[in-house]
């Protein structure tokens, strides 16, 4: 069944022709295409949808408009969904949430009879005593937290980002904005009119603006037309505009998509919350905002009570009596809190539909049916003074009862704009204040309620904005004032019962927030964090202004010096998926990659990049890794060296740019030869090193490490900001592809593939030059670097990285007569280890200074400066604490699991001296070897220390001088 | 149900005594033994422990907002001490020993839960830092392992274990590593000194400190100058506002950390869940929200406000690594300002200005180190200015000497 509507034009938003099945609770229901859950659901008589966080109550909608945390409930893999907010869809499967047992009967409910012993804070005073006991108690206290489940399962699903740029950017599409809008584009600037509704027109869409109910619908047909038809405005609806950031700069959220605004000027006209009464139990179902129920018929044709009490803080209400009156609601009486309505002539309308109205009197507590499942009549009293009533009252029958107690700004994005709320004790609202200049506010989000007025002042902020954007208004600024007074002073009544809550969200009761006050937490900051007012999932949109009073009386202090809690983004929740976007999660591949993968290599992470660390199974890795290291010290071997960084460096001032960055003197470096480059900080810690190439007089192409390269290549280019030397600084990481080909016949290798002389007269070690590499397709123009990293006659070849895939094949084909060999990361760490060459990152930490590493012999102290050269002086000079120190420990401990790994400490006595960085079993050595970092004391070749190993094993080490392998450099010199 | 509820139920009236936890506005007296500069965790709990431990009861905690409301309010509430160092190992491990005992001894609950901490490494390098970490630990007594992809899945059956083109590895996994009702830490604190006779002034700002022959003599307020004997700065996020208006500079970068947080949920995460190399922690609290953090922004700045940028960064790696938290919520979104030194370690001690003590450098190691840091702030007031051991490395000087206590690596996106 659908359930019984109203007739057109109430159900601006359904189809009638489309009926849509769903179910809720695991039963079935029917509804319209248009329909929300929750307007489909009151519309067959089903009004429970939710239990409260800490008691359990039945709650159901408040506010029709996704500002409350009553309408939560859950889709299959979806928690915590508006019901009032997400519509519903052919055979969506809705449920409820946070209950024990079922929706209906939720054994949980109980708690509802046990409020008096859960004080405000009560967590803060119990479940700690006996010690220990707390442990239990928070697994228990855990399951009941929390609203609805995960489903481990979901996946995102696709979604993804648009930048959009717009001249005037409008947050709220009812009078005001469509207004501002129309005022805006009419000038010939681009606008954009974000609305989180389906349709455009705000309050006109549900609301009632004069007795017979008649203009709202005409003004909304003309201006919506207007806006829609105009080539200059773009209208995004069910949009949000989810924060406000640093020059107006905007997420909008529309479906599965993120939109990035930058407005130059953004006008605000996203309305007010309508307030609610704090009576004893304001929060049955069936107590909604007057606004909600307005929502509830006109938008959806859905009745929302047969017999209805309206309780008014203002004229609004009485445009809702009116409006439920026309729709068959029977309205027993019209409750007015105030003296009298402002509007006379409102009040002779509600009078003439035979409403009796009763003024200075309040509802006292709304009596609920059994289980607390649905309002059954209202207690009204006379107020006797604030916050006070009668002893005795009227007890009227309904089952609807529509409040107004008041407006409240849709502050959030302003504030987040760093805008400030300051509250008006004559019209008991809080009012926007110190906006950025960029910043507009109009309609009712600026007090402005009248519907003329409305209209004015979205004109008027949008001919403000076209001031600023330098078109000159064609007329005056309309001065705007509004005199209607929406809130009513103190809509709040002390029950000795309680259970008038003042957050729906939380549970709170006006006791939990007096009592905070009480006993010392009387910041409106405490007060939340301490009671957990305004924490939940609305933020406070309701329970703001009830506290802020009530925290003012407790604490003696005006209700605008007790301010209200920061609102932070978002507006609304957002989904991780939303703001995520595609991930972007990007690797990089050298030109070869698909060599190395058809050879079988094992690929692993360095950096971003993607590098083999062996070739072959990861189960054969110790095999592999010695074959390898075997084919480099007595055959030839290629590795691919693509990921190391290269910088290039030109300009007449490139020699000086190197001499002042790096540690070593460059300026006297001899065009064709290369140097080792250190890179110290400036607090003279080791971040990277490399090879510095001098192919011409201003020119340098210098080498880093994989991962550190892009902080080298940031570092550079800041410091020459301060410089200002006459030098191009490039990241030419990814334009070169390379390879190391290393092994005593490497020479012959490389002499097949190059007309360049490569003997070692003509081509000695630490040269480098420019030359071609011959292919059966062609030459390729390579720099060759004569390099010793892994300890044998070696040479780098860098191409551009198209040609890398050629180079790599012509090597191969090259080398195959000698039985060339690739090798991996992996491998080349063992064997740049028995050279004992350190990796920065990997040797090194945040505190390693050159004297530490043995670097001293790479550091120009002529030259007046680098960077970090006085921190250098100053650590080099003061007593050593530690030093780092090549070791040998026999090769069997490693059949005993003995063998130390890279993080093990050393120790010295009790005290841990340092840490073990690298360490290998040599195959070429026949013994374990390793670098680690020892005491000062300890670091004499050929004196022992204790490396605690896994287990709890200790070992003992022996100093051993660097390097372990060829220690004369023969082999990578010849 | 604890006899505590039941004693709460049998009362008609809210059972406790007006300004049972914290005193009201007091005037402010024009002088002092000792003035504590700022009111969040550390400040209180120098005075707590002054008080408690010494008896030095003519304290004034001077506070320009509201208790514990910076970055005692906005930190993610990380207990745990597998740092790298020897020296922030012994601290960090003391105040993890104190956190435990808190609740009982402040007979405040501070929710204390002990999830164990666990660290991904994606990487042959992270193993090996890890590895390090993990024997320090080991050494000075702390339950720290380095464990599989198998015992990190039995832990968080949740976990992508392989996340965009980073696997996990390995992990550190700190079984002291908790978690706490940040405010709580403060208020228990607050309470505490309080009762013993401290006074807090909130809304109570100072704009000068007084300084006579190099010797802190009192401090300028927005309320009236107060003298005083001894100044304990500790305000993160201003230290080298407030050491300049002392006279002197600290070696501090001062940048926003943002964290964010999801509606609530029924738990599915035990552990606090952090990858460095995603930049991205994860952990669920006891009401069921999911908080998220991260890196600090990449630029120096006092200003609290967030941004949309770093929360894109942020949540595309957290559902990288969770990828059924895409559809939670996230509910708010906030800053803190840290105060960053180069080795990431704290500054604590003497500063240029004598009787004029620092509680300093805080960067995102702050509330971890409350209880720890209080008790020795309090030891080294109490002993006119004799540096308690367990701070000793953490001193100004080391910056002018060179001997940091570095403990990046231990730091990032774990905090």
């Amino acid at each position: 069944m659908t359930g019984e509507r109203l007739n057109a034009p109430m159900g601006l938003l359904i189809n009638r022709d489309q009926p849509v099945s769903f179910s809720f609770e695991g039963r079935h229901y029917r509804g319209y295409a248009g329909d929300s859950i929750a307007s489909a659901l009151i519309g067959n008589g089903q009004w429970l949808m939710s239990r409260s966080f800490k008691y359990h109550r039945p709650r159901s909608v408040l506010t029709m408009a996704g500002q409350d945390a009553n309408t939560l409930v859950q889709l299959a893999s979806d928690p915590n969904v508006l019901a009032d907010r997400t519509p519903v869809s052919e055979a969506l499967r809705v449920e409820g949430q946070n209950y024990a047992g079922s929706l209906e009967g939720d054994r949980d409910a109980l708690l509802n009879h046990f409020g008096r012993f859960m004080p405000v804070g009560f967590y803060y005073r119990a479940f700690y005593k006996p010690k220990g006991i707390w442990d239990w108690w928070e697994k228990a206290i855990r399951k009941k937290a929390g609203l609805g489940v995960v489903d481990l399962n979901a996946t995102a699903g696709y979604h993804d980002k648009e930048f959009l740029h717009y001249d005037v950017v409008i947050i709220g599409a009812g009078p005001a904005g469509l207004s501002a809008a129309l005022t805006a584009a009419d000038a010939g600037v681009s606008v954009l009119l974000v609305d989180e509704n389906p349709v455009i027109g705000g309050a006109l869409t549900y609301s009632r603006f004069d007795p017979a109910g008649v203009h709202a619908d005409g003004l909304r047909n003309e201006l919506s037309e207007k806006v829609l038809n105009h080539t200059n405005i773009r209208v995004m609806t069910e949009a949000t505009c989810n924060a406000w950031f640093t020059d107006n700069w905007l997420p909008v959220i529309q479906g599965k998509r993120l939109y990035k605004v930058r407005a130059k000027e953004c006008i605000v006209a996203a309305g007010a919350y309508e307030q609610h009464v704090v009576f004893r139990n304001n929060d049955l179902p069936g107590v909604m905002m007057c606004s909600a129920a307005d929502r509830l018929m006109k938008l959806y044709a859905v009745r929302p009570g047969k017999k209805a009490v309206i309780l008014a803080g203002n004229d609004e209400a009485y445009l809702t009596a009116l409006a439920l009156a026309e729709q068959g609601v029977h309205v027993a009486a019209l409750i007015d809190m105030r003296d009298k309505a402002q509007d006379p002539a409102l009040a002779d309308a509600v009078a003439e539909a035979c409403i009796n109205i009763k003024t200075g009197m309040t509802v006292y507590e709304a009596l609920p049916q059994a289980g607390n499942k649905h309002i059954r009549a209202v207690d009204v009293r006379a107020i006797t003074g604030q916050g006070k009533v009668a002893d005795q009252g009227e007890i009227i029958d309904c089952d609807l009862l529509c409040m107004s107690a008041g407006f409240m700004p849709a502050y959030q994005l302003l504030c987040q704009a760093g805008a400030r709320l300051s509250y008006d004790d004559e019209r008991a609202r809080f009012e926007i204040t110190d906006l950025q200049p960029h910043l507009h506010i109009a309609g009712s989000v600026n007090g402005v309620y009248t519907l003329n007025a409305v209209l004015a002042d979205g004109k008027a902020k949008a001919l403000k904005a076209l001031e600023l954007l330098g078109k000159a208004p064609a007329e005056p600024v309309p001065a705007v004032h509004c005199e209607k007074q929406m809130n009513y002073h103190w809509p709040i009544f002390k029950h000795p019962q309680a259970k008038e809550f003042v957050d729906f969200d939380e549970d709170l009761q006006i006791k939990d927030i007096v009592n905070a006050t009480r006993i010392g937490y009387r910041d409106v900051q405490l007060v939340k964090r301490f009671s957990t007012v305004g924490m939940g999932p609305s933020q406070g949109r309701h329970s703001a202004l009830p506290t802020a009073r009530l925290v003012a009386d407790a604490t003696e202090r005006s209700v605008s010096e007790t301010g209200v809690t920061t609102a932070r983004p978002p507006f609304n929740a957002e989904k991780l998926a939303v703001i995520a976007g595609r991930a972007f999660d990007p690797y990089r591949q050298s030109a070869m990659h698909h060599r190395h993968v058809e050879l079988g290599a094992k690929m692993i992470p360095a950096g971003s990049w993607q590098r083999p660390a062996f070739y072959g199974a990861a189960e054969n890795r110790l095999e592999c890794i010695a074959k390898e290291a075997h084919a480099v010290r007595n055959k030839v071997a290629v590795i691919d060296v693509s990921t190391l960084g290269g910088i290039e460096l030109r300009g007449p001032d490139a020699a000086e740019f190197m001499n002042r960055i790096y540690t070593f003197g460059f300026l006297k470096q001899a065009v064709g030869r290369t140097r080792y480059a250190v890179l110290t900080n400036e607090q003279g810690v080791v971040i990277d090193d490399g090879v510095s190439c001098r192919f011409a007089e201003d020119c340098f192409y210098v080498t880093a490490t994989t991962t550190g390269v892009d902080s080298v290549y940031r570092n550079m280019t800041r410091w020459n900001a301060m410089w200002r030397l006459r030098v191009d600084i490039s990241n030419v990481t990814s334009a070169f592809a390379a390879v190391n080909l290393a092994g005593p016949d490497s020479r012959k290798v490389l002499e097949k593939i190059t007309d360049l002389d490569v003997s070692a007269q003509a081509f000695p070690y630490l040269d480098c030059h420019e030359a071609d590499i011959k292919t059966a397709a062609g030459n390729i123009p390579a720099r060759l670097l004569r390099v010793g990293f892994v300890g044998e006659l070696g040479y780098e070849i860098h191409v551009p990285s198209r040609y890398g895939e050629a180079l790599w094949d012509v090597v191969m084909q090259a080398g195959a007569e000698f039985g060339i060999t690739p090798f991996g990361v992996e491998t080349q760490r063992l064997l740049r280890l028995e050279k004992g060459h350190i990796i920065v990152s990997q040797d090194t930490d945040g505190m390693s200074h050159p004297g530490e590493l043995s670097l001293g012999w790479a550091i120009n102290r002529k030259k007046p400066f680098f960077v970090g050269c006085r921190s250098v002086d100053i650590v080099m000079n003061a007593k050593q604490t530690r030093k780092l120190v090549g070791f040998t420990l026999p090769a069997d401990l490693r059949h005993k699991g003995l063998k130390p790994e890279e993080g093990h400490i050393v120790l010295r006595g009790d005290d841990i001296s340092g840490n073990i960085t690298s360490c290998e079993y040599s195959p070429a050595l026949d013994a374990i070897i390793g670098l680690g970092y020892v005491g000062i004391d300890q670091a004499d070749t050929g004196s022992q220390f204790r490396i605690r190993v896994s287990g709890g094993h200790e070992v003992q080490a022996v100093v051993t001088e660097l390097p372990f392998y060829d220690a004369d450099n023969k082999r990578q010199e010849m | 149900m604890p006899f505590s509820l039941l004693k709460y139920g049998l009362n008609n009236d809210y059972p406790f005594e007006k300004d049972a936890d914290l005193p009201a506005p007091s005037t402010l007296k024009s002088h002092y033994d000792v003035v504590i500069i700022g009111g969040g965790g550390h400040g209180v709990a120098t005075a707590y422990y002054l008080a408690k431990y010494h008896g030095i009861t003519n304290v004034a905690i001077l506070e320009k907002g509201y208790l514990g409301g910076g970055n005692t309010a906005r930190n993610t509430a990380v207990i745990r001490s597998n740092y790298l160092t020897s020296e922030g190992v012994k601290f960090y491990s003391e105040s993890v020993k104190m956190y435990q005992e808190l609740s009982n001894e402040f007979d405040f609950n501070i929710m204390y839960s002990r999830r164990g901490q666990l660290t991904l490494a994606h990487t042959d390098s992270a193993i090996r830092a890890f590895r390090q970490r993990t024997e320090v630990n080991k050494h000075f007594g702390g339950k720290t392992e380095l464990i599989g992809p198998q015992e990190i899945r039995e832990l968080v059956p949740t976990l992508n274990m392989n996340p965009g083109h980073m696997p996990v590895l390995a992990g550190l996994w700190h079984m002291d590593g908790a978690t706490a009702r940040h405010d709580a830490v403060a208020w228990g604190y607050a309470k505490g000194a309080t009762q013993r006779g401290a006074e807090l002034h909130q809304l109570t700002e100072v704009t000068g400190v007084t300084v006579e022959n190099g010797k802190v003599t009192g401090v300028k307020t927005n309320r009236g100058d107060v003298g005083c004997g001894v100044v304990v700065q500790a305000v993160a996020g201003h230290s080298s506002i407030l050491a300049e208006m002392a006279g002197f500079r600290l070696p501090i970068v001062t940048y926003p950390l943002q964290a964010m947080v999801t509606q609530p949920v029924k738990p599915f995460l035990n552990p606090l869940v952090s990858s460095p190399a995603f930049h991205c922690y994860v952990q669920q609290t006891g009401r069921g929200e999911i908080v998220i953090g991260g890196g600090s922004d990449p630029y120096p700045l006092y200003g609290t406000r967030s941004n949309l940028e770093l929360k894109e960064g942020l949540l595309v790696h957290a559902v990288e690594l969770f990828p059924f938290m895409s559809n939670l919520k996230l509910m708010r979104q906030w800053a803190g300002i840290t105060d960053m030194t180069s080795d990431y370690s704290p500054i604590m001690g003497l500063s240029p200005v004598d009787n004029y003590y620092l509680d300093a450098g805080w960067g995102t190691w702050g509330f971890k180190s409350t209880p720890i840091c209080g008790k020795t702030m309090a030891e080294l007031v109490a002993s006119g200015g004799k540096v308690p051991e367990l701070i000793q490395p953490f001193s100004l000087d080391r910056f002018d000497t060179f001997r940091q206590v570095n403990e990046m690596g231990a730091t990032a996106a774990s905090h």
